[in-house]
């Protein structure tokens, strides 16, 4: 008896590592000091009340922010361990198996579960705010988005000390994530934690699709609507498009794992290509996904802080929706070598290569527009001009991997993996921060300080260079992917010694930015106007933060730069100020049933991920009857009334 | 510090709350973008089908596996039942409840008996020695009808909460919108069943 426990627990806990009894304790520490003081300052209620049952977007928002921030961190911290086994290969810092765990959860992590929760955050606080809408389309689904994404990532990340984590590399090719030859749980660890949190993603897909369609202030034309609306359009559409082939994918590949089936194995007619096209069929635009709303944000704040009108509207729209359609046509582009033939390849060259053009365009009217503008260089503009020259080079080495018989020579070396995270630290990380530096007054109702940040940007900016800037010369010297120790005799020391520096100064950038932050809730400059930078959209036209209802009285679109629009009317005296008459608004009711649902998800996840299939089911059971309650759920909805309002606005500094 | 509220003309646009109506259409718009995703995820299957269905690793093959009466049966049953379906949604549009509730019921029991005949089907084909492992033939067989088949199951007890709910309460915004967006699933899966049928049945045993 005794025994069997012990053996159960030795393979159901990952052992064996001094860096894992680390995080044991640091964890089991944070969760008895979390719920000490919640329950010490009583906040369970409160939790409970304000957060855990919200179905307020720019709380939502709020939480998806909070939680991308800790996975950059889990992220970062895997990369800085990767970093340091390179940089000094012969230490044996990191073993072989952990080595592969470790790039396996640090590019997962980092696209799955910073990257996108970053942009949903986004997506949350801004775009209702922007389109001159109360909520978005379904504040309920938007809740049950939120908490799969949660449950999901954690599901992925209790791998690391449960049951063991996967090691077969963050898009998992077959057969080495085959149960033949990775037989251990955390490959379905993998498989669940994406799973969940990506049925996640596809709602909320769909749920600002419908909110931007259809929930715009009166006169808001789709052709007056800011860009970042319009970026998160195109993102959403894509999303549409590519996450159902995730959703299969990863069922399939479960269906192998689980029940024995022969979708991608060695054996029994199984095709392992198929899986390869398929996970890229989903991650090509994966990666414009992400990197669609980074150029809409760009887009906003190179406006505001030129203080003009985005130069070519019609030009970054078209090139969205160009660059949205084409991101689907390129997939074949990431395994040019593996004998496709060479028309298959020429057209997959040719249309990789033609992504660059609307890229080009954009990149031209953001040159266009800060040329001749009165530009302050304040930290959102300080990001995105950083970003121009970055996103210069790694669109350059993107169109040399793209040509196809070149790319035989750089295929899994450290030149691609200069490229990708050339794009998406310099597109994706410095847009979602030039965005969270640009929308944290919204937020939060103060401003991040300029100092610390400074000290942030410039860390990240000249770490960024130095560590990637070897890894194209590594690559050219031969140095591949995936490689956990190397021989002094191949002269790759030096420049990793380089790179690893590069990494730490990054990682000192983000220190600067927790800094900056904790710095900022006590001494940031207040936000009284809501317009802190001389905004042009709607969402500096009300109170920071907004308030529950976002908006008093639904304003009436007039153009684009609708805000702009009426302060300079208000300036020249022409502004027509009407009397408003507030009626009642309609609100969703918080529920339970979000969170509820979403933890019965894990819990049927874990039931999967080790074949406990009573838990699984017991699991599946309560998604299905979270369901059905609330399908029986009616009174979902109440009306603020007008008294309320008038009392908000008033606390506001706001007459109405 | 001060600040005026722009003051608008108040016009009656569709922002202001003309009760709930508007919401519901909103679902209905939402469940067809949801239905595009769920076209999405069969194509995937489809094209997984396809590139998988010759290798059949010396298992037994499609001709030798179906059994085409039982399919038609199939068929026939699941393409009643979406007519039915409509019938429901005519009565609804009629305001009469119970033939609402009736033509639910039939709809309900057509689909438990198409999944009652999937499942003897499957039920078969492993007995004769086809499994899901069997090759990669039949992993995409399986998998690609059993999804349909789940998404029927699904139907059927969402239908069944329905049924409840309009019993409760009757014809409601509510309740009109839940039942146009079934009707649009219970179609949308007869639509999937005609491919299935195509594409694996009348393929495999040609
Ligand atoms: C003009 C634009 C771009 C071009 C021409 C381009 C081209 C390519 C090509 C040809 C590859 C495959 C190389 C190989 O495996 O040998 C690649 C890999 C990659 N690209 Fe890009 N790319 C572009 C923009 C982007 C953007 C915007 C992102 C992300 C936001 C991105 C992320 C990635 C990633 C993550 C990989 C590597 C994935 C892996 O194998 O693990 N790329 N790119
Ligand atoms: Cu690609």
């Amino acid at each position: 008896m005794w025994e069997n426990i012990k053996d159960f627990a030795s393979t159901f806990f990952v052992t064996g590592d001094p860096l894992i009894y680390g995080a044991d304790v640091s964890i089991a520490l944070t969760m008895v000091a979390i719920v000490f003081v919640l329950t010490k300052f009583k906040k369970w209620g409160w939790l409970w009340r304000e957060w855990l049952t919200t179905v307020d977007h720019k709380k939502i928002g709020i939480m998806y922010l909070i939680a991308s921030l800790l996975m950059l961190f889990r992220g970062g911290v895997d990369a800085l361990l990767m970093r340091l086994q390179l940089a000094f290969p012969n230490v044996e810092f990191l073993h072989s198996e952990h080595y592969n765990a470790i790039f396996t959860t640090h590019g997962t992590i980092m696209i799955l579960f910073m990257a996108m929760p970053m942009m949903f955050a986004l997506f949350n606080i801004v775009v209702p705010l922007q389109i001159g809408a109360r909520d978005v389309a379904y504040p309920f689904l938007n809740a049950v988005s939120f908490w799969m994404f949660l449950f999901g990532a954690m599901l992925f990340n209790l791998s690391f000390v449960i049951g063991g984590s996967p090691d077969s590399g963050w898009l998992a090719y077959p057969p080495l994530s085959e149960l033949s030859h990775s037989p251990g749980v955390g490959q379905n660890f993998y498989i669940w934690g994406i799973q969940i949190s990506g049925i996640g993603s596809l709602a909320t897909g769909i749920n600002f699709l419908v909110t931007i369609l259809k929930m715009r202030a009166p006169g808001m034309k789709l052709m007056k609507m800011p860009l970042f609306s319009w970026s998160v359009l195109s993102s959403c559409i894509t999303i549409i498009f590519a996450f159902p082939i995730l959703t299969v994918t990863l069922a399939l590949l479960f269906i192998d794992r689980f029940l024995g089936a022969h979708f991608f194995t060695m054996t029994g007619g199984g095709n392992p290509m198929m899986y390869v096209n398929l996970i890229w069929m989903w991650g090509h635009p994966e990666v414009y996904i992400v990197v669609l709303p980074a150029f809409g944000i760009f887009s906003e704040i190179v406006a505001t802080f030129s203080k003009k009108t985005i130069f070519g509207y019609k030009s970054m729209v078209f090139a969205m929706m160009v660059i949205s359609v084409l991101s689907f046509f390129t997939w074949v582009h990431h395994f040019f070598t593996m004998g496709a033939g060479a028309d298959v390849n020429a057209f997959f060259a040719i249309s990789t290569m033609a992504i660059a053009i609307p890229t080009g365009v954009k990149v031209f009217n953001w040159l266009f527009t800060m040329f001749r503008g009165r530009i302050s260089i304040k930290q959102p503009m300080l990001w995105t001009i950083a970003f121009i020259p970055c996103f210069l080079v790694g669109g350059a080495t993107g169109v040399m991997l793209a040509v196809a018989p070149a790319d035989y020579q750089y295929h899994n070396s450290y030149f691609l993996i200069a490229h990708f995270h050339q794009v998406l630290i310099g597109g994706v990380v410095f847009g979602y921060l030039a965005g969270i530096y640009y929308w944290w007054p919204k937020m939060f109702g103060f401003k991040l300080d300029e100092r610390l940040g400074k000290w942030g940007f410039w860390l990240w900016n000249i770490g960024f260079y130095v560590c990637f800037m070897p890894q194209y010369a590594l690559g050219f010297m031969g140095m591949t992917r995936r490689l956990y120790t190397y021989g002094w005799d191949m002269g790759w020391a030096p420049l990793n010694l380089v790179s690893t520096i590069g990494a730490f100064l990054m990682g000192a950038g983000f220190v600067f930015q927790v800094w900056q932050i904790l710095y900022s809730i006590k001494h940031g400059e207040r936000d009284t106007t809501g317009d802190p930078w001389n905004g042009r959209t709607l969402e500096w036209s009300i109170p920071s933060p907004a308030p529950l209802y976002n908006f008093a009285v639904v304003p009436q679109v007039k153009g684009a730069d609708d805000w702009w629009l009426t302060k300079q009317a208000r300036e020249n005296g022409t502004a027509q100020e009407e009397k408003v008459q507030l009626e009642p608004i309609h609100m969703p009711k918080n529920s339970g049933i979000p969170f509820i649902m979403s933890a019965c998800w894990f819990v049927a996840g874990f039931g999967f991920v080790f074949g406990w299939i009573w838990m699984a089911v017991v699991g599946m059971i309560g998604v299905a009857l979270t369901m059905w309650a609330r399908s029986f759920q009616y009174d979902t909805d109440y009306y603020i009334p007008v008294d309320e309002v008038k009392r908000t606005e008033a606390s506001l500094g706001r007459a109405l | 510090m001060q600040q005026v509220m722009t003051h608008h003309e108040h016009g009656h646009d569709h922002e202001h709350d003309h009760g709930h109506e508007d919401h519901e259409n909103l679902k209905v718009l939402g469940f067809w973008i949801f239905l595009v995703t769920d076209c999405i995820l069969f194509a995937t299957l489809f094209a997984t089908y396809v590139v998988l269905m010759h290798n059949v690793a010396g298992g037994p093959t499609a001709k030798e596996l179906f059994e085409m009466p039982g399919v038609i049966a199939e068929t026939f049953i699941l393409l009643t039942s979406s007519f039915t379906s409509g019938l429901a949604t005519l009565a609804m549009h009629k305001g009469k409840t119970k033939q609402l509730i009736g033509w639910l019921v039939v709809t309900a029991l057509l689909g438990l008996s198409f999944v009652g005949l999937e499942i003897n089907e499957f039920v078969n084909m492993v007995k004769e020695g086809a499994t899901i492992s069997t090759s990669a033939f039949l992993s995409a067989f399986y998998t690609l009808v059993g999804t349909h088949g789940l998404h029927v199951s699904v139907g059927l007890f969402w239908m069944l909460a329905l049924m409840i709910q309009l019993g409760r309460r009757g014809i409601t915004p509510v309740t009109r919108r839940k039942v146009t967006n079934l009707s649009l699933y219970w179609h949308f899966l007869d639509v999937v069943w005609i491919f299935l049928l195509t594409v694996v049945y009348l393929l495999g045993v040609m």
